[in-house]
């Protein structure tokens, strides 16, 4: 026990002598966190949109009116004919160009149909869809003020019932993304300072050859490795409760439920992190590898996770797969506590999975340690 | 109890590192082994305090196999790798107190042990072990070896790259360890170190050259040796080589030793010859042999 405690201490002692590590590990994660919930948000804004009115009447200004005071458009463009429209989509100057036909209101109220040309720049599928609904719902709104304008008495009778939909956002009614991104990358970086400082840190020892003269001493393998590990589950723990403090105070996310859950839950999670950690530098020689490798599986992990694409989405392998993803079920249980407010028998079965997975990857980065080479 | 290697070889792929090695040392012994790089001096301190198991052959430590009993062994040894390898962001006291505290002691109960080579670092031992210059490094490596008392010290190439002053020092402390019981194994790339030693391997590409006291392994070289001095290095060694009688021409400091293939060697005859070679200011003097040459000869053959 002596021998871990001073393990620990001496660690400790490393990691705050460490001048060039040291923000590292408490600043940039901070710095990511305030950047990336801002920056990495779906929400489509500022779209650049182009119209070529060919019509020109009071009905056509009043559609294009109607974009212009939309919030998601901006630079209104008048081009004179489709060629000069296409061009600038080409040049990459607008993502959408409305086209509205010659007698566009006299067809209208004629045949009380009309038909709008909309192109939208799709090489981003996913903005171009949200584009597209956003279109669609100025234009259907557009539309219902036009048929009170047009219709006629002697048409109410045939006119068809609307059925409204009225949505109600639960859990994150204003559907704020920062709600939803800032615990997910809290998780992120939770799971990337951790894995890289342990997967870091034996092979260090390694490099500087001071793993030797450990091996050469009666030190057991188990009290070296919880000495050397533990520290930086204090570390992750720490960026936790710093990283949760940032969430209130700048982005204001709910927490609705039970903190301590979430650090239990967490303390769990980094076993699983920090035994990757040490499989990695089992097999590895420089810091350099153990980089590369922790890199490789930290990128996969994020992919996977349900951070930025829904696994439901995924194919029927890829899910299978995200069942070994520990960052998966880190996110899913963060947001699930914080956002939903979740109790302890909700996340059980995650945080029971959890357990296994910090049982196993230990139980292989022990068994893969040896004391020689 | 001090070692016994019987019949060791070990291989990593396909280099031989060591062939057959079998030797021991008696305990109190300080034993050196003396060879170039690469010859495998490295591989037998790692078997030897069970850092890697050899292919074959056996090997005992303090009464202990390097493979049955390898928890005994790393209880009762010392080490000292070639590459400093301490905490180089701790100071000399938390090194210390480190090594201390895994081998289940404190400073205070062995610093008599320590105590002659801990007073020289100790103005330090507040500075990160880093900062120290490499003779201090050597001092303080040597320190948390000894700090849990142990009965073997292995310390394999202690003063390579340590300024003759210091390595004057470091090879008396030696000498004062041994005299408290401790059996030594050092292994050098300095011949002129292995004359310090109660018995010496010689070691070349895995194998056993010679072990005797530096003293006898001396006595092994049967030829004359001559220091051959001129006022051109280049020209003589050149000169030398081309004698048609040299058996062996080697620059030693500032003369070239040289030996003949003929019993009855005559140097003024040789001197005849470097003169005709142009060579001015000639000297030839008879020499003893030094493990140096000895270990030359055997290398040779």
């Amino acid at each position: 026990m002596k021998t871990i405690l001073y393990i620990i201490q001496k660690e400790f002692k490393q990691i705050f002598r460490n001048k060039g590590m040291l923000p590292i590990i408490f600043v940039l994660p901070l710095l990511q966190l305030v950047i990336l919930s801002n920056a990495a948000t779906f929400e489509v804004k500022n779209i650049k949109f182009g119209y070529i009115d060919n019509d020109h009447t009071s009905t056509s200004r009043a559609l294009v009116e109607k974009f212009n005071a939309s919030t998601y458009f901006d630079m209104l463009t008048d081009f004179q004919s489709k060629a000069l429209a296409s061009s600038a989509m080409l040049q990459g100057e607008v993502d959408v160009v409305l086209e509205i036909p010659l007698y566009f209101e006299r067809d209208l109220q004629k045949e009380k149909y009309n038909d709008l040309g909309v192109t939208i720049n799709a090489i981003d599928g996913a903005a171009a869809g949200v584009e597209n609904v956003y279109v669609t719902q100025i234009i259907q709104h557009f539309n219902q003020h036009l048929k009170v304008d047009l219709l006629q008495v002697s048409d109410k009778q045939i006119q068809p019932i609307n059925i409204d939909t009225i949505p109600l956002f639960w859990y994150n009614e204003t559907l704020n993304y920062k709600t939803f991104m800032v615990p997910g990358i809290l998780v992120l970086l939770v799971t990337m300072i951790t894995l890289f400082l342990s997967g870091m840190n034996i092979v260090r020892e390694k490099e500087i050859g001071t793993l030797e003269q450990i091996n050469v001493t009666p030190i057991k393998k188990s009290q070296f490795i919880i000495g050397k590990l533990f520290p930086f589950w204090v570390v992750g723990m720490a960026l936790l409760t710093i990283g949760l403090i940032l969430a209130k105070l700048i982005f204001d996310v709910p927490m609705l439920g039970n903190l301590l859950l979430l650090y239990a839950y967490t303390s769990i999670y980094i076993l699983v992190i920090l035994g990757m950690g040490l499989f990695i530098s089992n097999f590895t020689d420089t810091q350099q590898q153990a980089m590369f490798i922790a890199w490789f599986f930290v990128v996969i992990f994020i992919l996977m996770s349900g951070l930025f694409t829904p696994i439901e989405s995924m194919p029927k392998w890829a899910q299978m797969l995200t069942e070994f993803n520990p960052i998966k079920y880190f996110v899913e249980i963060i947001r699930m506590v914080m956002l939903k407010g979740s109790g302890f028998k909700d996340i059980l079965p995650l945080a029971l999975k959890t357990l296994a997975y910090a049982i196993v990857m230990n139980g292989l980065a022990v068994w893969s340690y040896k004391k020689t080479s | 109890m001090g070692i016994t290697i019987s019949n060791i070889s070990k291989s990593y792929k396909k280099v031989k590192a060591l062939q057959h090695i079998s030797f021991d040392v008696k305990p109190g012994e300080l034993f050196g082994l003396i060879g170039p790089d690469g010859a495998g001096k490295t591989t037998l301190f790692r078997i030897l305090t069970t850092l890697l198991i050899a292919n074959e052959g056996l090997a005992t430590v303090a009464g202990f196999d390097v493979v049955a009993d390898y928890k005994s062994i790393r209880k009762n040894v010392g080490y000292m790798p070639g590459k400093f390898s301490l905490y180089q962001d701790l100071t000399v006291k938390e090194n210390l107190t480190f090594f201390a505290t895994i081998f289940g002691t404190t400073i205070e109960e062995n610093y008599d042990l320590i105590k002659e080579i801990y007073v020289q670092i100790e103005p330090f031992k507040n500075r990160r072990a880093g900062k120290l210059s490499g003779g201090m490094k050597q001092k303080l490596a040597l320190c948390c070896a000894l700090i849990h008392k142990p009965e073997v010290l292995f310390l394999d190439e202690p003063t390579t790259g340590v300024d003759p002053v210091s390595r004057k020092e470091f090879w008396e402390m030696l000498k004062r360890l041994q005299q408290k019981g401790i059996t030594i194994l050092v292994s050098t790339p300095y011949m002129d170190e292995a004359a310090l030693c109660d018995r010496i391997a010689l070691i070349q590409d895995g194998k056993i050259l010679e072990i005797d006291t530096p003293q006898a392994i001396v006595k092994h070289y049967s030829k004359p040796i001559y220091n051959v001095r001129a006022h051109n290095m280049y020209q003589l060694i050149n000169s030398l080589k081309e004698y048609q009688y040299n058996h062996s021409v080697y620059p030693f400091g500032e003369y070239v030793h040289y030996t003949d293939k003929r019993t009855s060697f005559n140097p003024e005859e040789l001197k005849m010859y470097l003169e005709s070679e142009n060579l001015t200011n000639i000297e030839i003097k008879i020499t003893v042999a030094t493990i140096e040459d000895t270990f030359m000869e055997l290398a040779k053959s």
